[in-house]
């Protein structure tokens, strides 16, 4: 099959940001995420958690809680302010300063018709969400101390707000205070310290369920405003809370990395006199080593993020079928997107980070060696360039030419394009100036491989071509679909031979642009899981999409039909490991001396496909590479099958294939990344 | 090793009223190493028995005097002599009473001391420098006594010595910080100076000690920066130019001690032997900065021997006589008896190996029932002796001889008391304190045995060998003393426990063994695990009886198809059925178990091969055939739990027959009933080749494993080669 001088890269410093919050909205299925640098993910749960979309943070926008309303997205945080984010375009719609300081948390009535704000002031603020806004209504009751979380009562009528030592029950309608339930403080030492009600939950039988920060989960009888039991959970905090949509359970975070539930359960051992069921805590998952700062209970799972970076969903076993896709644990650690944009033809690797983007030149070696060898470094990877962002908005994407000569990135508020001349050891990078007035902003960006044209997706699936010369750019045209969806594009794929370019958005949808007549060549059948990776085989003129479902389709666009492969595959169907594969596949791209090889990966393997060999069906061995080593070549060709999948390289952000036929491969372990992370709280382990 | 061994208490000191003074005058050597007379600061003067703890008698001057220096012990004429207020020079019996009527007589000088060296006679030293002859001084009591030492020059120290026929008078002066040494020589007198060279300013010696070794006189003295200098000073007399001037004295750094920071203060070092030195008021080196410790120092290899703290006050003063440290300390004086023998490289090394082999006893051997029954018998004796020492242990309330005691008793007494006495010895004492001296008593009863034919006691050999102290080179004779007294039960154990057992002598008793006729070797008793290990090696050879807790090796025997071994295995079986079995034994189970012994100690073959020569081929080819079935027996790997302690292994038996092979090639190929035998011994060697053939395979297998299992560590950057297939 093939032997592959491989660039094994390691200094991609990438380091996710903490997770602080997260909200989930049921109709959509969209689970949003907001980091510690201000930016939020959008994960479609429908669609195999895929990130569909990641609105990029500001500097000094520090969110602290996020809410839906139906399909708006709300956040607030700590700098005053209440933001409704344009989840078409993939940025801030408008920001709203709330008058009351640093706004702790956001809650939403179920009607979806009030925004209250809790405040550092002491203050509930209602806003009243219109249809284009949110207009401030009044103020509840102020109180002493800030208002850190708050909940309301399903009925709308009252919510309760956890404050500095006591948890406090409004009237919504009055605006005062109905009830006043002190939290008490921690034992010993910390009870000089207030105690902060970090979360509170308000059933629906008024029942309130409080997390503080002296580690104990309590539950309130919301009438008589009365403690019914505690439950201390942690010697550090209780974070957050989450309660499931029927009500019958709710988790709690700590600082300690677990996530602890509790459930509306009949108690045999211990009834009750009036009720017979009570709060028992069940269960601890423990999934993370840091704080869990965010906490969703959905129907079927617990979906948790904290300091440690990761995005945890962990299936509920009692509620989803056992052994199955949907009951394993999923971790989701890197972008569904490419950080990493490679110039084959130069040897330049382009690393996008938040505030700023590094590109480095690869190494070189001479000689060749056997497979498993390590070559000697002769020329070590040097980094070259470290350009810093312009503003206080962080980089959404950005694209290095093939040749290498060309460097562009993309703000939400505007586009930079850069000529980069790199002649022996002189470096020289200038900006090129005066930019397009179609081209505000973009989600996607990139180059033709001639390095002539200059792509930028833009809002309502528009794609702007921008001609490029010697320090100059030009608009040529903006090409748009016909189908009018306003989702932002999340692929862009020119073609190897200039002729093609291929659109990909969150709609599912993937449009092709003949790029000569600058027009729209074709739209493909909407599949219905959203395209990961999109390309063009440089001499077939075939469309090969991968999905987040990891469905692959290969498309002629000279027969504007699906391939004779492309069918076979669909009719066999794709092999139950690889369908069970829990990252998505981020890119796509073709060996030129190997017309019938495609190469994909995602972040933990690497795959040939060999459109030429038989496909493996359910019974075969998927990952037969080291089957196929321990057989004489004479029966290697009887035991293949066409997806060679490499393992040896994990943590992959970015597999890509230079022109001399050598792979880069672009990885990050997750060790590096939990090396650059606070110490965890201290917990007392066994003999130490 | 030098060794300090449990102090007791002499006598209690009333000390002075300056404290830094411990109250003793001095004390000095009485009629042997038993009695010591102390003389203390005061008035008093008293004998003691040292053994028995007890004064034997006291003398004591008149209210108003007191005794200006340590009583001596003139042996010539049994008198005590000592000095009372400087000038009066007392002389009495041990019979007297009342000192007040004894001899005295006033002479004309103060004096310094009377010294008394052993074999010398008295001599007087006065405080100006002079020294006479006490004949010489009491013929004329009021003789004039000349200045030899300036003006303002003082005595520090004095002894006496007699080198050959020579009586010398040593003392030392302190001259405005110089410090001399005197050496007067008496019939005919002669007086010599030398000047000691100078420490750093401000230093004068804490302490002299001095002793004659091969017609040197060997000063030693500590500086209080913990420096103890030797200097070699010639008895013979210097010549004409005697006393032109004062000598530099040349002198060699001997050790230097640990004094952690502060000089010393109350320190004192006194010569033991050649080797050794005891040193007291010095910091242990281990032990923090406390300066109570007497230690033993060994000046050849400058290494802290044995020390032991001493509680109270020391007042640096310190004797020896004969093996038992003098030390007063607090408000006793402790009498600390100690060894100090050579060390050997040979000790050292039987020390290490004894630790070794107290661990391998442990497994024990899990005996097969027929050695239970039959080896039951073997038992008792040791047993028994163990009650017996037991009992001994108990009764022996009254104390016992001492070594050196019992060394005396060895050159003349019957050999029943000997081993009595000997015995009594080893019980009562920790082996440990004990082992120096062991090496001596076994070296005098060989010699006693060798001298005296009549004379020979097994029993106390034996015992003394199983105290795993003593190896070859501390009694050379005492294996070939065993072997020509064919007391081969004290060969076995020989062999057992020394390390360092000469191919020569290890060759002898192989030849001695193998020469053995059967008939006689069944008389021996041996040690009983040795022969029992050679009885289940043999009975499963034989195959009847080898039932070993329900395991019958016979069913397991079919499984077996390696090579040659399953072959013999094979034919084994077939022949067990009518005939006798094939590979019999060829020598008898005693016999064996002594050739195991001599298989199983160390030997070089260099060494080992012109002396394996002289061996006779008739016995060659009986020593091959037992070690071609011992051979045979192991590699059927029938028992492993029979590789216990007293069995050669597999790796030694395969050494003697290769070197066994060397010695006598053509011998053996020249005999022709050996012929079989050397044929049969090549398909063992070709079986073994072919074995390790095929480890050496698999371990190029194993090595490419290791290869595999090598974690890379991957950089931040790295160019690899993959392949796909």
């Amino acid at each position: 099959m093939g032997e592959f001088k491989v660039h094994r890269v390691r200094f991609f410093d990438y380091m996710p940001s903490a997770i602080r919050a997260v909200a989930f909205c049921r109709r959509t299925e969209r689970l949003a995420a907001a980091r510690a640098d201000g930016s939020v993910e959008i994960f479609n749960f429908a669609d195999n958690y895929f990130q569909e979309k990641v609105i990029p943070g500001r500097d000094g926008r520090a969110v602290e809680a996020l809410c839906w309303v139906g399909r708006r997205l709300f956040s607030a945080g700590l700098d005053g302010e209440i933001t409704e984010y344009d989840l078409e375009n993939l940025r801030p719609r408008y920001s709203l300063e709330a008058y009351g300081g640093p706004v702790w948390t956001i809650s939403s009535n179920k009607q979806g018709t009030l925004l209250a704000a809790g405040c550092e002031d002491g203050t509930v603020k209602m806003f009243e969400i219109l249809e284009d806004r949110i207009q401030f209504q009044r103020n509840l009751d102020r109180q002493k101390g800030r208002i850190v979380s708050l909940s309301w009562h399903p009925s709308g009528a009252q919510i309760a707000a956890g404050m500095m030592d006591m948890i406090r029950i409004f009237d919504t309608e009055t605006g005062h205070a109905s009830h006043r339930l002190l939290v008490e403080r921690g034992a010993g030492a910390s009870k000089t310290q207030e105690v902060v009600v970090w979360s509170v939950a308000f059933l629906s039988d008024s029942t309130i369920i409080s997390g503080d920060s002296a580690g104990k989960v309590q539950i309130w009888d919301g009438f008589t405003g009365t403690l019914v039991r505690t439950h201390l959970v942690t010697k550090w905090d209780v974070l957050v809370l989450s309660v499931s949509p029927d009500e019958s359970s709710v988790i709690a975070g700590t600082s300690e990395g677990t996530v602890t539930q509790f459930q509306f359960i009949s108690s045999a051992v211990e009834p009750l006199p009036g009720s017979d069921r009570q709060w028992v805590r069940t269960r601890t998952f423990k999934n993370h080593s840091h704080d869990v700062r965010a906490l969703v209970h959905t129907d079927t799972a617990v979906v948790s993020g904290g300091m440690d970076t990761q995005l945890v969903v962990r299936p509920l076993l009692d509620k989803v079928e056992k052994n199955t896709q949907e009951s394993a644990l999923r971790k989701i650690t890197f972008p569904h997107k490419n950080l990493v944009s490679c110039a084959k033809k130069a040897g330049l690797l382009l690393f996008q980070f938040p505030d700023h983007l590094e590109v480095w030149r690869l190494g070189d070696s001479d000689g060749n060696g056997k497979p498993g060898d390590i070559l000697p470094v002769k020329r070590k990877p040097e980094k070259l360039i470290q350009l810093n962002r312009k503003g206080d908005d962080q980089i959404c994407c950005s694209a290095l030419s093939p040749c290498g000569g060309w460097l562009a990135y993309s703000t939400v508020c505007g586009v930079r394009l850069y000529r980069l001349q790199l002649d022996n050891n002189n470096i020289c990078i200038n900006k090129v100036s005066k930019v397009p007035k179609e081209l505000c902003s973009a989600q996607q960006l990139c180059f033709s491989s001639d390095s002539s044209r200059f792509f930028a997706s833009s809002s309502q699936s528009s794609v702007v071509v921008v001609g490029l010369q010697q320090l100059e750019w030009r608009h040529l045209q903006t090409l748009r679909p016909k189908s009018g969806s306003r989702e932002p594009v999340n692929l862009l794929a020119p073609s190897e031979d200039g002729r093609w370019l291929v659109t990909a958005n969150t709609d599912c949808e993937i449009h092709v642009f003949d790029l000569q007549k600058l027009k729209l060549h074709c739209s493909l059948p909407v599949y219905a899981s959203c395209p990961t990776a999109v390309s063009v085989h440089p001499t077939s003129g075939c469309l090969v999409s991968v999905h987040a479902d990891r469905q692959i389709l290969e498309f002629s666009l000279e027969q504007k039909e699906y391939t004779e492969w492309s069918r076979k595959l669909q009719q066999q169907g794709l092999h139950p490991l690889w369908l069970q594969r829990d990252t998505p596949v981020t890119a796509v791209t073709f060996d030129p001396r190997n017309p019938a090889h495609i190469i994909l990966h995602d972040a933990f393997m690497f795959c040939v496909i060999d459109q030429t060999l038989p496909l493996p069906d359910a019974k075969t061995n998927l990952y037969n590479q080291l089957v196929l080593r321990s057989l004489p070549p004479a029966e290697r060709s009887r035991n293949g099958h066409a997806f060679k999948i490499c393992k040896s390289f994990q943590n992959l952000l970015s597999v890509a294939l230079l022109e001399d036929r050598s792979l880069v491969v672009v990885e990050r372990p997750l060790q590096d990344i939990a090396a650059r992370l606070p110490a965890p709280v201290r917990q007392k382990k066994f003999a130490t | 090793m030098a060794a300090l061994c449990e102090g007791y208490t002499l006598c209690g000191l009333v000390p002075a009223q300056t404290r830094s003074c411990s109250g003793l005058r001095g004390i000095e050597e009485e009629r042997d190493s038993d009695h010591v007379i102390v003389t203390d600061s005061t008035r008093s003067v008293t004998l003691y028995k040292v053994s028995d703890q007890k004064p034997l008698g006291s003398w004591m001057v008149r209210q108003g005097q007191t005794l200006t220096c340590s009583a001596v012990y003139n042996a010539k004429t049994g008198e005590y002599v000592a000095v009372s207020d400087n000038k009066v020079i007392r002389i009495w019996k041990e019979e007297d009473v009342v000192l007040d009527k004894a001899f005295k007589a006033t002479v004309s000088a103060d004096v310094w001391a009377v010294l008394c060296a052993q074999g010398g006679e008295p001599v007087v030293l006065f405080q100006r420098g002079a020294a006479r002859l006490m004949d010489s001084l009491l013929s004329a009591p009021q003789q004039p006594i000349e200045e030899v030492l300036a003006q303002d020059e003082a005595i520090r120290w004095s002894t006496s010595i007699v080198a050959e026929t020579q009586q010398l008078v040593l003392f030392t002066t302190e001259l405005k910080g110089d410090h001399f040494l005197y050496l007067h020589r008496l019939n005919p007198n002669s007086l010599q100076r030398y000047r000691l060279e100078r420490e750093e300013p401000g230093l004068s010696p804490l302490s002299f000690s001095a002793s004659y070794k091969k017609k040197h006189i060997c000063l030693l003295y500590l500086y209080p920066n913990g420096h103890v200098y030797q200097s070699l000073v010639s008895v013979r007399a210097p010549g004409a130019e005697e006393r032109a001037e004062a000598l530099q004295l040349p002198r060699s750094l001997l050790l230097s001690l640990p004094v952690g920071g502060e000089l010393l203060e109350a320190a004192s070092a006194i010569i033991l032997d050649d080797a050794h030195i005891a040193v007291v008021g010095v910091p242990h080196p281990s032990a923090g900065p406390g300066k109570d410790f007497l230690c033993i120092w060994n000046t050849n290899f400058q290494t802290l021997q044995a020390g032991k703290e001493m509680a109270g006050k020391l007042y640096r003063q310190l004797w020896s006589f004969s093996n038992k440290l003098f030390i007063p300390h607090g408000k006793t004086l402790s009498v600390i008896p100690f060894a100090c023998p050579e060390s050997s490289l040979a000790s050292a090394l039987g020390k290490l190996k004894q630790a070794k082999t107290e661990d391998f006893k442990l497994p024990a051997l899990v005996p097969s029932w027929n050695n239970i029954l039959h080896g039951e018998k073997r038992q008792p004796p040791k047993t028994m002796e163990t009650r017996k020492t037991k009992t001994q242990r108990r009764t022996q309330s009254t104390p016992s001889l001492t070594t050196d005691q019992v060394l005396e008793l060895i050159k003349t007494a019957p050999a029943e008391e000997v081993q009595k006495e000997v015995e009594g010895l080893l019980s009562r004492q920790d082996l440990q304190e004990l082992q120096p001296s062991l090496g001596q008593i076994a070296a005098s009863l060989v010699s006693r045995s060798l001298a005296d034919p009549v004379f020979y006691c097994p029993n106390t050999l034996a015992q003394l060998v199983h105290t795993q102290c003593l190896c070859h080179s501390v009694c050379p004779d005492l294996l070939p003393l065993a072997l020509e007294k064919k007391d081969y039960f004290l060969c076995q154990l020989c062999l057992q426990f020394f390390p360092d057992i000469p191919e020569a002598i290890t060759c002898a008793c192989l030849k001695v063994f193998i020469s053995l006729p059967d008939v006689d070797a069944e008389k021996l008793s041996l040690e009983p695990e040795s022969v029992s290990f050679m009885e289940t090696l043999i009975s499963t050879e034989r195959g009847q009886v080898g039932l070993q807790n329900g395991f019958s090796p016979t069913f397991c025997e079919k499984d077996q198809s390696d090579g040659s071994s399953g072959q013999q295995t094979r034919g084994k079986n077939r022949e067990n059925t009518q005939n006798p079995p094939q590979p019999i034994c060829p020598v008898g189970v005693h016999k064996a178990a002594l050739i195991n012994e001599v298989l199983q100690t160390a030997y070089s073959d260099t060494f080992l091969l012109p002396h394996l020569k002289d061996l006779s081929s008739q016995h060659v080819i009986l020593f091959l055939q037992y070690l071609q079935f011992l051979y045979l027996q192991y590699s059927q790997d029938v028992l492993p739990q029979m590789h216990s302690f007293r069995s050669p292994s597999l790796d030694q038996i395969m050494d003697w027959v290769c070197l066994l092979l060397d010695a006598h090639f053509t011998v053996l190929v020249m005999t022709p009933e050996s012929k079989g035998l050397v044929m049969n011994l090549q398909r063992f060697v070709q079986s073994q080749v072919k074995l390790f053939y095929e480890l050496g395979k698999l371990e190029g297998s194993l090595q490419e494993l290791n290869k595999m299992k090598v974690k890379k560590d991957v950089g931040q950057y790295s160019i690899e080669v993959i392949e796909l297939f």
